[in-house]
């Protein structure tokens, strides 16, 4: 009997315990590509303060589209949304982390880091005309190069993704007729080439196709220890892709501004010209203060204790300048009545 | 249940059954749970309209989704081979063929082979390999989908490009039609190396039909055909294939609806891409399942999410008229049957 009721006290102690910590349970959804550094720092987060943070990887249009409709206490996106469009629907976003999307060949003899590509050439081989490796605008890139008299076998993503539009942002900056014949997009009418889904699809492809290019994330080039190739940027250096190029295109955006900014094709002798950052997308007024405090919370945490996760997944944290003007920017964020959302830690 | 039955019954009872038979049957007893016989009656009509209903409900949820693109493109888009997200103009056309031209080889490899498998298990296998050879066609239908696509794009699509694809294009190159069925770059992805991995998921399904229908054709039937000197070809032609094609062409309806429907092993091998600008089988291409599971995550609300509707709209159509059209052609044959005899 004794026993009995004790466990039905311990029971009923847990149930109320749960029912608090469901209280500070938020969720997010959106896109794919940083899907593993918010997984990492939700569970260091919990193990830290005991708050869940669930992130669903449902892509970044499925995640905009359930920010819209307030079914998540965050959104996420690797294309950031237009400051008007954020604007008509109330919203704000931030960026979290920074990646590359990098250009991979397979290419019998090539070692990573010894063909030399740049915009117009790539995105001439995306658009069908340069179809050879011995092509002469390859050559005059790759004078000393010996490449193979083959058929190029370009390789791009066929799902909707942040990397295809880092990817093709990047060729309508440098390429006048992909700006005009295709565009840039997180899907895209791609006028060549076989579709993988995925990075590891594309990986696998390029992997597996011989004279094939294609493009990934960094993280996929270095774990997979794949052939990339160098590329030109704005300043007309040839960059290696790492996390340092990576930095240096994130440093030369103003984002004072807007927080809308596209990392391609950045000033800055070392940065690397498909750079990327991925974002977060939150109401301005909350419904839920409490849900945004946590979110928000969630992000300070994160940006000050998550560098290294970050840098071992092999994605660039932002750099601390801008980290001040997104913590400054989410004073926007309030309440119904009008009171910003409180985020900082009490320590 | 056995209530019906008197409860003394035995027929070795003369006395009893005679007494039967002299009266009349003896009335029912009377139901003191009829209502539960009703209920029960409900629930089954209630099963069978849920799933009415779902279709329907299916049927109307992708005619909303789809609405926006129906209403700006209309019929013209099952013809229209553009499909640029990025300028915001959809049509079907590309993701039509590969599904139908996919489906289409699948089965034109995936009949034969099935039917010589069920042929084979059903009136020549000796007896100690029907079981182990019935069972291992079995396990081929549990592989999952995705072990097919990997499979398709790691292990078969090299051995296509290198034993089959560039020999074909060394043959045939310069003749006219031929030629250029076979050109484009053979590199073991496109249209017909996502036939053939659909000829492999679909076999199974086809041949374990084909087979359980053979196994019930009346021995008595085949015993009479092979007493009156016929060859077994000649019994499995006239006797075995017109006694079962009820079953037969079930079978490779249920395999084609498999075909039409897959997505996974599709979108490994069938190089996703959108343009349609030459007749070759070793041209990459696409399909709609592939272009649905590839795009709706990140498509944006609005026309290319409505387009993608559409495109399953699309789909639900084809596989309906597929059914129709085995239930016609059935049901013509059952006619036929009848002017004859």
């Amino acid at each position: 009997m004794k026993i009995s009721m004790r466990v039905a006290t311990v029971g009923l102690a847990g149930l109320c315990l749960t029912g608090l910590a469901a209280a500070q349970d938020i969720t997010g959804a959106g896109a794919t590509f940083p899907a593993p550094v918010y997984a990492k720092w939700a569970s260091d987060y919990n193990k830290a303060t005991g708050v869940k943070v669930n992130y669903q990887s449902v892509g970044s249009g499925a995640g905009i589209k359930q920010i819209d409709s307030k079914t998540v206490a965050f959104g996420a996106s690797d294309m950031p949304l237009k400051d008007e469009d954020l604007a008509k629907k109330g919203q704000m976003q931030f960026p979290t982390v920074i990646g590359g999307v990098v250009p991979v060949v397979n290419i019998k003899g090539i070692a990573p880091g010894q063909l030399k590509l740049n915009g117009q050439v790539l995105g001439d081989i995306y658009l069908g005309k340069i179809t050879k490796w011995t092509d002469p605008a390859i050559k005059a890139l790759n004078p000393t190069l010996a490449l193979p008299d083959a058929a190029i076998a370009p390789v791009r993503r066929a799902d909707g993704s942040g990397t295809t539009f880092g990817f093709t942002n990047y060729l309508s900056k440098v390429n006048a007729e992909w700006k005009a014949k295709v565009g840039e997009g997180t899907a895209v009418n791609w006028p060549a080439g076989a579709g993988g889904k995925g990075n590891e699809g594309v990986a696998a492809f390029v992997n597996r196709l011989p004279n094939s290019i294609g493009y990934v994330e960094y993280a996929y080039v270095k774990q997979n220890k794949m052939t990339y190739a160098l590329m030109q940027n704005s300043a007309g250096n040839f960059v290696t892709p790492d996390a340092a190029a990576f930095k240096a295109a994130a440093a030369g955006a103003n984002w004072s501004k807007s927080f809308y900014q596209i990392l391609t094709n950045q000033p800055g002798k070392d940065a690397w010209p498909i750079t990327s950052a991925t974002f977060i997308i939150m109401y301005k007024t909350q419904d839920k203060p409490a849900e945004a405090a946590t979110a928000l919370k969630f992000f300070d945490w994160a940006y000050k204790n998550g560098d290294k996760t970050a840098d071992d997944l092999d994605y660039v944290p932002m750099p601390a300048v801008v980290k001040a003007q997104i913590e400054k920017a989410w004073g926007e964020i309030k309440d119904a009545s009008g009171k910003p959302v409180a985020f900082r830690q009490v320590q | 249940m056995s209530s019906t039955l008197p409860a003394h019954e035995n027929p070795f009872e003369l006395a009893a059954r005679q007494a039967r038979e002299m009266t009349p049957p003896p009335a029912r007893p009377a139901r003191g749970n009829a209502w539960a016989d009703r209920l029960f009656g409900w629930a089954a009509k209630g099963a069978a309209l849920v799933t009415l209903g779902l279709l329907a409900g299916i049927l109307v949820a992708l005619l909303i989704g789809a609405w926006p693109a129906i209403e700006k493109y209309g019929l013209g888009f099952l013809a229209n081979s553009v499909w640029d997200p990025v300028a915001g103009e959809f049509g079907g056309l590309v993701m039509i063929y590969g599904t139908v031209a996919t489906s289409l080889i699948a089965l034109v490899i995936a009949v034969p082979v099935s039917f010589g498998i069920a042929l084979f298990l059903t009136e020549l296998s000796p007896a100690w390999l029907k079981r182990p050879l019935g069972t291992a066609i079995e396990l081929l239908a549990a592989v999952p989908s995705i072990v097919y696509g990997m499979w398709g794009l790691l292990v078969f699509s090299p051995v296509l490009s290198t034993y089959v694809q560039q020999p074909l294009q060394t043959l045939f190159a310069g003749v006219p039609y031929l030629g250029a069925l076979v050109s484009g770059p053979p590199v073991g992805i496109g249209i017909l190396s996502a036939g053939i991995i659909l000829a492999i998921m679909i076999i199974p399904f086809i041949a374990a039909v084909m087979r359980d229908v053979f196994d019930v054709t009346p021995p008595m039937l085949k015993e009479s055909a092979y007493a009156l000197g016929s060859t077994t070809w000649e019994v499995v032609s006239r006797v075995v294939l017109p006694y079962t094609k009820a079953g037969v062409i079930g079978g490779i309806m249920l395999g084609l609806g498999r075909a039409l429907g897959e997505t996974m092993a599709v979108t490994f091998v069938i190089g996703n891409f959108n343009q349609l600008d030459s007749a070759s089988l070793f041209q990459a291409a696409n399909s709609i399942t592939s272009a649905l599971a590839n795009e709706f995550a990140e498509a944006a609300s609005g026309l290319h999410q409505a387009a993608l509707m559409y495109l399953g709209l699309v789909l639900f159509f084809i596989t309906f008229v597929v059914l129709s059209l085995s239930k016609l052609l059935l049901a013509r044959l059952r006619r036929n049957e009848g002017v004859r005899t």
